[in-house]
C-alpha cells in the first residue's frame, strides 16, 4: 500500500493530468500511432459521479464547499498495473483511456515510448493553448500614462 | 494494490439488490438474506459483508475495520470510504475477527439517533429455527436465530446497547454470502 | 369532511405536448444545438452551474434549453440530476492565487504587480445594440495576442497583510459544514454561509449588496481586487493517497476591502468580504462578497441592524429552488384549506349582521 511519494509520484501526476485535459479523440489518435496495447481487464467500469469543490475564505483561510462538478473514474488491470483515471466532465472514453495510459506509462518497458509519442505531444498542445489565451490576457492589461498632475 | 479484485459486475442493479437483502433483514430481525454471491473479496473478507459494505459505504461514511491490508485497500478502492483509526468515529465498522465493544461505536444522539454506527460482524455460520429467541418489531412472536461464532459477552453488550434506544449500534451479521440483521430495537433472549 | 379527487391526467399530458412544441418554436427556424448554447451563451451558463451548485457546462446547457431558457428552471433541473451522481469525495481546496488569468482588476491599486488586465469585459462598451449582429455570417472577431503571456499575480490582500492592514484568515483545517449533506442550523460558520452565497440567487444578492451600499449595514467596500480564469482541481482518491490533477474549471474571485474600526483585541484594520463563484460572474461574485462581509458582523462584534447582517433572513431566502418551491406550490390544490376559511369569513359575516340590529335597538 505505501505509495512513492517520490519523484516517481511526480511523474505520475504529470501524466495524469495532462490525460485528464485532454480529449478522448486526441488520446486515440496518438494512441493509434503506436503499436498497440495488450487488452486490459476494467477493474472498474467507467463511472461518472461528483466531486465536492472546495475554495477558501478569503482565497486563503478556512475551506468552504463551493459546489460540486461531474467527474468521470474508470480503472484498469493491464498486466500487473492498475491504472487509474479520474477526468473532470462526463467523458466515460476519456477516463478508460486516462486509465489505460496510467497502467501503461508504470511499465518501464513502455513509458518512454508512450510519454514520447502520447503525452509529450498532448502536453505541448495543452501549453500552446494556455499560452494563446495568456497572451490575449496580456494584450488586454491597461498601462496607465500620467495626464498632468494638478495639485 | 496489484491482487485488486472487481467489486459488483453491474454496481447499480448488484448494489440495489443488496440493499433491498439488508432492508428486509432489518425489517425482519433472524432472518436469513443472500448476498455478495458472485463477488470474490480479499481474504478475510466474506461475500456477504463486502457486498453490504459495498452498498452502504461511500465518500460519506467513514469506516473501521480490522480485515488486514488487502481488505482495507479493496474497500477504499470500491467504495471511497476514508478509513478511520477509532472505531467511534466510524459510521460503519466492520469486524472480521473479535469486534469492538459496542458501547465503543457511535451511538447517536437523542436528536440524531441515526448516527449510531452499523457493525458489520462476520460470524462463521448463521441458522434459523433454533439457538436466540428474537422479539421486537419487525417479529409478529417470536424468530429464533442461531449464530456460530457471535463474539464472547455478546448478548448482555446487546441489553445494554438496547437500554440506551433510540441511540445505539445496529449489526448486521454475515456468513458466506448469508446475513442477517439485529437492529437496534430487537430483543435478544438466550436460546 | 375530506374528498380525496383525482383527475386531470389527461390536461396535463396535453399540457407537456404544448410545452415541447412551444419550446421548440416555430419549426422553420433552425434548431438551437445545446453546443450553441454552451458556446454563444456561456454567461448563462455559468449562472446555471452557479445556482445548480454543479460545474459541468454542458449540462447547464443542456438544462437552459430544457427550460426555454428559464435560468432558475434549469438550474433546478441540474439540482435535481446531480442528486442521481455519486459523490466521489471533496477536492483540496482550490488554490486561486494561482488562477490561470484572463481578467484580474484592482480598484486600490493602480499599480500592482500583475497589472491591471482587462479581459473580455462589457465594462467598456457603450450598451448600445449591436445590430450587426442581427445579420447573419457575422465576422469572427480574435482578441489579439501579445507577445510575452501574463502570469501568476499576487494577490493584494496579502500585499496588505504583510504589512499588517489586512486581517489575515484564520484556518484552522476543520471539515466545513456541507449544506447538502446537512441542513441549515444557526448560528451559521463563515464556511457554511459561503455555501449557501455561492449558490444563491444572483438577484437577490445584488440587492442585499446594493443595500449594503446604501445605508443599510454602514459598509464601505473597496474592490481589492476581482480576477476571473482558470484553476486546477485537485483530488485526492482514497485507492491512490495522492492528489492528482482532474482539470480546470473556470472561476471568479472577488475579494472586497472593508474598513474595520478594531476590538479590544484586535487594531484597526481592513478586513475581507469574499465572493467565489463557477463560470465568470463577476457581479455575482461582488454580490457575494458583499453580503459575507455584512455576515461577518456578529463575529466581528459589529451591530446587527441590516437585513444583509442577518443571517437567518439571507441564507434562509437566499436560495432560488427553495424560494420557487415555497412561492409556486401555491398554485397546487388548497380547496380544503380554501373552503374552511371561506366557511370562517362567512360565520363572522353572519354573527356580525345578527349583531348590528341588536346594537342598533
Amino acid at each position: 500500500m505505501d505509495h512513492m511519494i517520490t519523484a516517481d509520484t511526480e511523474k505520475r501526476r504529470r501524466w495524469m493530468a495532462v490525460l485528464a485535459r485532454a480529449a478522448a479523440d486526441e488520446i486515440a489518435g496518438l494512441l493509434a500511432t503506436l503499436p498497440p496495447l495488450p487488452a486490459h481487464e476494467r477493474l472498474r467500469a467507467p463511472e461518472t459521479g461528483l466531486v465536492m469543490v472546495r475554495g477558501r475564505a478569503g482565497g486563503d483561510g478556512a475551506p468552504f464547499n463551493l459546489g460540486e462538478m461531474t467527474v468521470t473514474r474508470c480503472a484498469v488491470r493491464l498486466g500487473d498495473a492498475v491504472g487509474h483515471g479520474y477526468v473532470a466532465g462526463r467523458d466515460k472514453r476519456q477516463a478508460e483511456l486516462a486509465a489505460l495510459l496510467d497502467a501503461a506509462l508504470q511499465d518501464p518497458a513502455r513509458r518512454d515510448a508512450l510519454m514520447e509519442g502520447v503525452i509529450a505531444p498532448l502536453a505541448t498542445r495543452q501549453q500552446a493553448a494556455r499560452d494563446a489565451e495568456a497572451r490575449k490576457a496580456a494584450a488586454t492589461r491597461v498601462d496607465f500614462f500620467a495626464m498632468q498632475t494638478t495639485r | 494494490m496489484t491482487m485488486l479484485t472487481a467489486g459488483f459486475a453491474d454496481p447499480v442493479l448488484d448494489a440495489q439488490a443488496t440493499f433491498r437483502a439488508v432492508l428486509e433483514a432489518v425489517s425482519r430481525p433472524g432472518r436469513i438474506q443472500r448476498a455478495g454471491g458472485a463477488l470474490n473479496p480479499p481474504a478475510p473478507l466474506n461475500q456477504a459483508a463486502a457486498a453490504v459494505l459495498l452498498t452502504l459505504a461511500d465518500a460519506d461514511t467513514p469506516l473501521w475495520l480490522d480485515g488486514g491490508s488487502a481488505a482495507e485497500a479493496w474497500l477504499r478502492f470500491h467504495c471511497g470510504a476514508p478509513v478511520v483509526a477509532q472505531p467511534g468515529a466510524a459510521a460503519f465498522a466492520l469486524a472480521t475477527g473479535m469486534p469492538p465493544a459496542l458501547a465503543a461505536l457511535a451511538q447517536g444522539t437523542e436528536e440524531e439517533p441515526q448516527g449510531g454506527a452499523t457493525l458489520v460482524l462476520q460470524v462463521s455460520d448463521l441458522a434459523e429455527g433454533e439457538g436466540w429467541h428474537l422479539t421486537g418489531p419487525g417479529i409478529e412472536h417470536e424468530h429464533r436465530l442461531r449464530v456460530t461464532g457471535a463474539p464472547e459477552g455478546f448478548l448482555s453488550a446487546w441489553v445494554a446497547n438496547r437500554a440506551g434506544f433510540p441511540c445505539g449500534v445496529d449489526v448486521v451479521l454475515c456468513a458466506g454470502d448469508r446475513l442477517t440483521a439485529l437492529p437496534r430495537t430487537v430483543m435478544i433472549a438466550e436460546g | 369532511m375530506y374528498v380525496a379527487v383525482k383527475g386531470g391526467e389527461r390536461a396535463i399530458s396535453a399540457a407537456h405536448a404544448w410545452l415541447e412544441e412551444t419550446r421548440r418554436g416555430d419549426a422553420s427556424v433552425p434548431e438551437l444545438a445545446v453546443a450553441q448554447i454552451e458556446q454563444q451563451m456561456p454567461l448563462a451558463v455559468d449562472r446555471v452551474m452557479a445556482e445548480g451548485s454543479c460545474h459541468d457546462r454542458f449540462l447547464a446547457a443542456l438544462a437552459i434549453k430544457q427550460a426555454k431558457g428559464d435560468l432558475i428552471e434549469a438550474a433546478f433541473l441540474l439540482r435535481a440530476y446531480r442528486t442521481t451522481l455519486p459523490r466521489f469525495g471533496a477536492s483540496e481546496p482550490l488554490e486561486t492565487a494561482r488562477m490561470r488569468l484572463r481578467r484580474r482588476i484592482s480598484a486600490t491599486y493602480k499599480d500592482l504587480p500583475g497589472g491591471q488586465v482587462l479581459g473580455p469585459t462589457f465594462d467598456y462598451t457603450h450598451r448600445l445594440l449591436d445590430f450587426a449582429l442581427a445579420a447573419e455570417g457575422e465576422e469572427r472577431a480574435t482578441g489579439p495576442e501579445a507577445s510575452a503571456p501574463v502570469g501568476e499575480a499576487p494577490r493584494v490582500t496579502e500585499l496588505l497583510a504583510r504589512e499588517g492592514l489586512m486581517q489575515r484568515e484564520r484556518d484552522d483545517e476543520a471539515e466545513p459544514g456541507d449544506l447538502t449533506r446537512q441542513p441549515l442550523a444557526f448560528p451559521a460558520e463563515r464556511p457554511v454561509r459561503l455555501q449557501n452565497l455561492a449558490r444563491g440567487d444572483e438577484g437577490f444578492l445584488l440587492a442585499l449588496g446594493y443595500s449594503t451600499q446604501r445605508g443599510y449595514g454602514n459598509a464601505h467596500p473597496f474592490v481589492g481586487e476581482i480576477r476571473v480564469g482558470h484553476v486546477t482541481v485537485e483530488f485526492t482518491p482514497p485507492e491512490l493517497g495522492f492528489p492528482i490533477e482532474l482539470g480546470e474549471i473556470g472561476i471568479t474571485e472577488c475579494q472586497m476591502v472593508n474598513q474595520f474600526k478594531g476590538s479590544r483585541t484586535e487594531p484597526a484594520q481592513f478586513t475581507r468580504g469574499y465572493g467565489l463563484v463557477f463560470g465568470h460572474g463577476e457581479r455575482r461574485a461582488m454580490a457575494m462578497a458583499l453580503v459575507d462581509r455584512g455576515l461577518r458582523a456578529r463575529e466581528l462584534g459589529e451591530d446587527v441592524t441590516a437585513p444583509a447582517q442577518d443571517e437567518e433572513f439571507v441564507l434562509y431566502h437566499s436560495d432560488n429552488i427553495e424560494a420557487t418551491g415555497f412561492v409556486e406550490h401555491l398554485k397546487l390544490p388548497h380547496y380544503v384549506d380554501f373552503q374552511s376559511e371561506l366557511e370562517n369569513l362567512r360565520t363572522i359575516r353572519k354573527s356580525a349582521e345578527q349583531a348590528l340590529p341588536e346594537a342598533a335597538e
